[in-house]
């Protein structure tokens, strides 16, 4: 891990001084334990503030969308996936970005943390040797790391950024993970009942749009939910108002979502988004042999047209 | 003015259900309740779901009186032109049990801005001039409580009716307003609380104040702020925020709203929550947009919240909940944007 955060930072300091690129977007330390916060650095000499760890959680390709500059970007498997999405999507430009990959540790999902300590504040927490070690008033309690790891990165099969211009550390093994597992539950269900389950977890929705918002493949200028001529739906968090943002949102991103988990992790109201846009995820892999996000060439599915394309729901 | 007597009651933590039963024949209760694991203010219709032993709440209380969604007036256009229908009005008065001294103050806060000036606003204030407010001091504040720093206490008493402090296996119960004196008298079976008991929470409130670690360097920063709308920095500050809604939603204080016309069988006008971080915030109907970008709209939040409310109300619009700071999801943390505002240090931090 340190190796990577020194490699990183000497990656950053030769773009910077080498005027590669006018800016580095890493990660820096955050205020809160198990918590890192998005970092800007313009200067060789700032590059020490970034860190490479556990809780680098945000997908940072999200900062690429307005720049002007030219950046380099800390990109785990992931991020590095959806970089690749907006740069075939047109939305980066490939020229302007120095992908700095760096191999994943997996991250640690604060909910369950949070979960597991029911009620009780984390003030410090330590990860060493796959342990995490947390503390607060009056415990200290040790726990496998693997406990705490994000649901996104248990089924994740690209740890390594498939897609790079310069590689940090070096390339971790790839698990042979049962990447839709987590859904089979949902699926066996009859129709009505996913539907009272999807009910049940939206109506918590308070329409923070955090989902949208980190989303790396939410870019529209303007969403179809703040479009005002004409409105489409309803503003309120009304269940049926919110569901057609979800249901519209999971369409969106269907066939390009690289299963960041970034949507789950934000949401205040602890709703598992990812459950949504994991389905279309299965679908595109079993129909289509198609992953997004592994290729700068590669058409993908939905955005081409094939005159043998099955067309069984035509009935 | 009034002169109440201040009376110290006591109640037994198993006694808590009762209480709420009791207060049900005539109210509507609304307490902290645990759904999962995350906490909320929720009207309960029995003793039993209230949740007292939490930090504080995900959703601050302001949506009992100013909702994310409320319907102003239905209406219907027929040959004889336009019928209104109003909004129901409030049946029964409200208590609010368990609400915490920052999020009370939050209140005093949104009374100014709902109730200043030519226009009232009479949904916000039919509903909170019928409540009384009975608030739970905290014996554990957060890491990132900083209510010390804008003039609240973890045992303040502003902007309650009623105070319960919590001693082990039962509750000291201040009456703090005529209002919450008059609540006591309707419940005859409280017990008078002892001395020593008083002594001990006047100790405690003391210690759980000293224990607040989190502090931010407000005095000054008003002043400093008149001069910063300019200022290169906001280039910088806004620059992780990605321009959700989490940090204003879950602010006790924020309060923007949007109003808008929606049909279902008929139509109605409603009122829903709106953010200065949205980029369609202040979006006119001509397509200009005088905050264009995340900088003008993390400038108006700061803005807001350190300077042009004290100007306007005399008070800083934020009561130090804490609650943007753990939920932001890029841990955007305000308390560091007021420090280097006021110290004139930047954000640098190093390893
Ligand atoms: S939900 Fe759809 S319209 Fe809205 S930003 Fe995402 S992709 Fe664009
Ligand atoms: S939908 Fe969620 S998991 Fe998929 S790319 Fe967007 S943020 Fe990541
Ligand atoms: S982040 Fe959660 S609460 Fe916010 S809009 Fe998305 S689902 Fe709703
Ligand atoms: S919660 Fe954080 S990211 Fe969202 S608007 Fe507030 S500061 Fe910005
Ligand atoms: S700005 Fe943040 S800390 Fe201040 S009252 Fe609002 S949510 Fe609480
Ligand atoms: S302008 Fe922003 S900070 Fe001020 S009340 Fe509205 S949402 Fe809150």
């Amino acid at each position: 891990m340190h190796n990577v955060e020194n490699s990183i930072r000497e990656a950053a300091k030769k773009l910077l001084s080498e005027k590669k690129v006018d800016l580095i977007v890493g990660y820096e330390r955050g205020t809160l334990p198990l918590r890192t916060t998005p970092c800007f650095v313009d200067k060789a000499e700032d590059v020490r503030k970034l860190v490479w760890n556990e809780n680098c959680d945000a997908n940072l390709s999200k900062y690429l969308l307005s720049r002007k500059e030219n950046v380099g970007v800390v990109a785990k498997g992931c991020d590095a996936r959806s970089i690749a999405v907006c740069i075939f999507e047109k939305q980066i430009d490939k020229e302007k970005v120095v992908i700095i990959g760096a191999p994943c540790l997996g991250l640690i999902d604060k909910k369950k943390v949070k979960a597991k300590l029911d009620g009780r504040e984390l003030l410090e927490a330590t990860i060493e040797d796959e342990q995490i070690r947390l503390k607060g008033e009056g415990f200290e309690l040790v726990f496998p790391k693997k406990d705490f790891i994000c649901n996104s990165c248990l089924t994740c099969r690209h740890r390594n950024p498939p897609i790079y211009d310069v590689f940090t550390g070096e390339k971790v093994s790839e698990a042979e993970v049962d990447e839709f597992g987590e859904i089979a539950d949902l699926e066996a269900k009859p129709a009505k009942e996913r539907w009272e389950h999807f009910k049940e977890e939206l109506d918590k929705c308070i329409r923070c749009y955090a989902c949208r918002e980190v989303c790396p493949l939410c870019y529209c200028k303007t969403c179809f939910v703040d479009q005002t001529m004409p409105i489409w739906f309803g503003k309120t968090n009304d269940l049926s108002d919110t569901m057609i943002y979800h249901l519209v949102r999971a369409f969106h991103v269907a066939g390009r979502c690289v299963d960041c988990g970034a949507c789950s992790r934000a949401c205040p109201m602890n709703i598992n988004l990812r459950e949504v846009v994991k389905k279309t995820e299965k679908i595109m892999k079993e129909r289509y042999d198609y992953t997004a996000g592994l290729s700068l060439e590669k058409i993908p599915p939905l955005g081409e047209f094939k005159i043998d394309d099955s067309q069984e729901f035509i009935k | 003015m009034v002169v109440f007597q201040m009376v110290w009651k006591v109640i037994g933590k198993n006694k808590i259900p009762t209480l709420i039963q009791e207060l049900n024949k005539e109210y509507e209760v609304f307490t902290p309740v645990k759904k999962e694991n995350l906490v909320f203010f929720e009207r309960v219709s029995s003793g039993n779901e209230a949740f007292l032993d939490f930090q504080n709440t995900k959703k601050s209380p302001k949506e009992v009186f100013f909702p994310q969604t409320e319907i102003l007036f239905t209406y219907e256009i027929n040959k004889q032109g336009v019928e209104i229908e109003k909004a129901p009005v409030l049946k029964r008065d409200i208590v609010l049990l368990g609400i915490r001294p920052c999020d009370a103050k939050g209140f005093l806060l949104l009374d100014k801005f709902f109730s200043s000036g030519e226009y009232k606003d009479l949904y916000y204030l039919e509903k909170r001039r019928n409540t009384t407010i009975i608030g739970l001091a905290c014996n554990r504040p957060l890491s990132t409580c900083f209510c010390t720093s804008m003039g609240g206490a973890p045992f303040g008493k502003e902007g309650m009716d009623l105070l319960l402090q919590d001693i082990n296996d039962k509750y000291l119960i201040e009456t703090v307003t005529e209002r919450g004196e008059k609540l006591i008298k309707k419940l005859p079976w409280l017990k008078d609380a002892e001395n020593g008991d008083i002594d001990k929470v006047r100790s405690l409130s003391r210690n759980v104040e000293k224990a607040i670690k989190s502090k931010v360097s407000v005095e000054g920063v008003s002043k400093k702020l008149d001069g910063m709308f300019d200022n290169k920095q906001w280039d910088l500050i806004h620059e992780k925020c990605l321009g959700c809604g989490v940090c204003t939603y879950l602010c006790p204080t924020c309060c923007c709203f949007d109003i808008l016309d929606e049909a279902t069988t008929k139509w109605k006008r409603v009122r829903i929550w709106d953010s200065c971080q949205f980029s369609c915030f202040t979006l006119q109907g001509s397509g200009y947009n005088p905050r264009p970008s995340g900088k003008e709209r993390m400038r108006q939040r700061i803005m807001h919240k350190f300077n042009y409310f004290p100007k306007n109300y005399g008070e800083n619009f934020c009561v130090g909940c804490g609650r943007c700071v753990q939920e932001c999801p890029v841990n955007f943390d305000i308390r560091e944007v007021v420090e280097a505002i006021s110290t004139d240090i930047w954000r640098e931090k190093d390893e």
